[in-house]
């Protein structure tokens, strides 16, 4: 076992490795496992807001359907209300509606009636004159005894 | 057992010795052909196994690293980048967890000492004889295919790191704050030369022991591994294979322990105590 030259050869062989290792090697890895470093942490931290954003919109989606639900409920409570107020009127309108006809045709039917009794009460004193006529066997004073039949009319 | 004609203690020592290109006294430059001429070369000689390995390994950690940096995507990452962040964030941790301060070599530093430690260590998996015969095919008769147990090897990374220490005190404590550091402590200014002789023990047993301790344990490893590649073939199965499963909790462990004590060394250096 000798010591000789090759422990200088050695050394500057040290020597030149740990600068090439120095100056090439360990800062390009040691940056890449850096930047990896980062990049995870800004994963991490994407992934963390991302989880945020999610609960707050699933809380906003929640608010949106309990509310739109009581909207909802409301809505249907208007309209049966509605409903019921419309048949109501509907019922009131043909309530009244009904009463106006059958007035009307009351009205229409007594008008008839008037009319029919007009008529006959004019044909009953003309029968009656040409009755008493076939009767008295003469014609009779129209004039002369228009009152009486007049009287007569009216009592009918 | 690399050839039939060889003595157990001729196959051990031939495992042990490294493929050495020196300048011989009486015979000028060549690759050496004896232990005997390797340390008659003394210091003017190179370990040309040691230094190839140890130059293959920390290429192909390089390579394999800056292949992955230059397609680093930030993205989802694939198998091989995976591994490799798998690895620089190991590495990472280690040292946020030991070295407080900001400082862009530590880290890069640390992984590289920690791969190509590991890397180098490694090279005790495969089996003992397979590079050798492979080279002794080529003609070259002495391979030592794992570069950590050489004593040069694991000595001149722990002198890098020794210059560090003392450069980051200096930076840091100013030339008179370290030897202060190293003068008036633990026992005050009266005790000065105990001091002195305390703390520089101490700083000098920081490479020292760095470069012993995984030098110790490879070297150890790779003995036990010859020693049963001694034993017949039919039975080298019975040690190799538990002492190889163990010996990968060896590897990787010295390789951490040499990475992790670089780092808290240094912290040290930066810190006021």
């Amino acid at each position: 076992m000798n010591i000789n030259m090759t422990i200088i050869g050695q050394l500057i062989a040290f020597i030149i490795f740990v600068m090439i290792c120095m100056k090439y090697i360990w800062p390009v890895l040691i940056e890449t496992l850096t930047e990896r470093q980062q990049k995870i942490a800004e994963g991490l931290e994407a992934s963390d807001l991302a989880k945020r954003d999610l609960e707050k919109a699933q809380q906003t989606a929640n608010e949106t359907i309990k509310s739109s639900k009581l909207q909802a409920a409301d809505i249907i409570d208007q309209a049966n209300k509605r409903a019921n107020q419309i048949i109501d009127e509907a019922k009131v309108n043909a309530q009244t509606e009904g009463d106006r006809i059958k007035v009307m045709a009351q009205a229409e039917i007594e008008q008839e009636t008037n009319r029919a009794k007009e008529a006959l009460r004019g044909q009953v004193a003309t029968l009656a004159v040409a009755g008493a006529e076939k009767i008295l066997g003469a014609s009779i004073d129209m004039a002369h005894h228009q009152k009486i039949v007049d009287k007569l009319a009216t009592e009918l | 057992m690399a050839s039939e004609t060889m003595t157990s203690s001729e196959y051990i020592s031939h495992h042990l010795t490294n493929l050495t290109y020196g300048n011989h006294p009486e015979l000028g430059w060549k690759i050496a052909e004896t232990a005997k001429e390797i340390s008659d070369m003394g210091f003017m000689a190179i370990n040309v196994d040691s230094m190839l390995w140890s130059l293959i390994l920390g290429s192909l950690f390089l390579w394999l690293f800056s292949r992955v940096a230059r397609k680093a995507t930030a993205g989802i990452p694939g198998g091989l980048q995976n591994f490799i962040e798998m690895v620089i964030e190991f590495i990472d941790d280690n040292v946020k967890s030991v070295f407080a301060h900001k400082n862009n070599l530590i880290a890069p530093l640390a992984l590289t000492i920690f791969v190509w430690v590991f890397l180098m260590n490694t090279m005790d998996l495969i089996p003992v004889d397979w590079i050798p015969y492979l080279s002794s095919l080529l003609g070259v008769h002495y391979m030592k295919v794992v570069p950590t147990t050489d004593l040069n090897i694991t000595l001149a990374l722990a002198l890098g790191v020794f210059a560090l220490i003392l450069f980051y005190s200096i930076k840091q404590k100013g030339i008179t704050g370290f030897l202060a550091e190293l003068s008036l402590q633990p026992l005050g200014k009266w005790a000065l030369p105990f001091n002195l002789f305390l703390e520089l023990v101490g700083l000098l047993a920081k490479p020292i022991s760095l470069a012993l301790r995984l030098f110790g344990n490879m070297y150890a490893g790779e003995m036990i591994f010859i020693l049963i590649a001694l034993m017949p073939f039919w039975s080298q199965w019975l040690l190799s294979v538990p002492w190889a499963l163990f010996h990968i909790l060896i590897i990787f462990l010295q390789a951490f322990i040499f990475m992790v004590l670089t780092v808290v060394y240094l912290a040290m250096a930066y810190d006021h105590h």
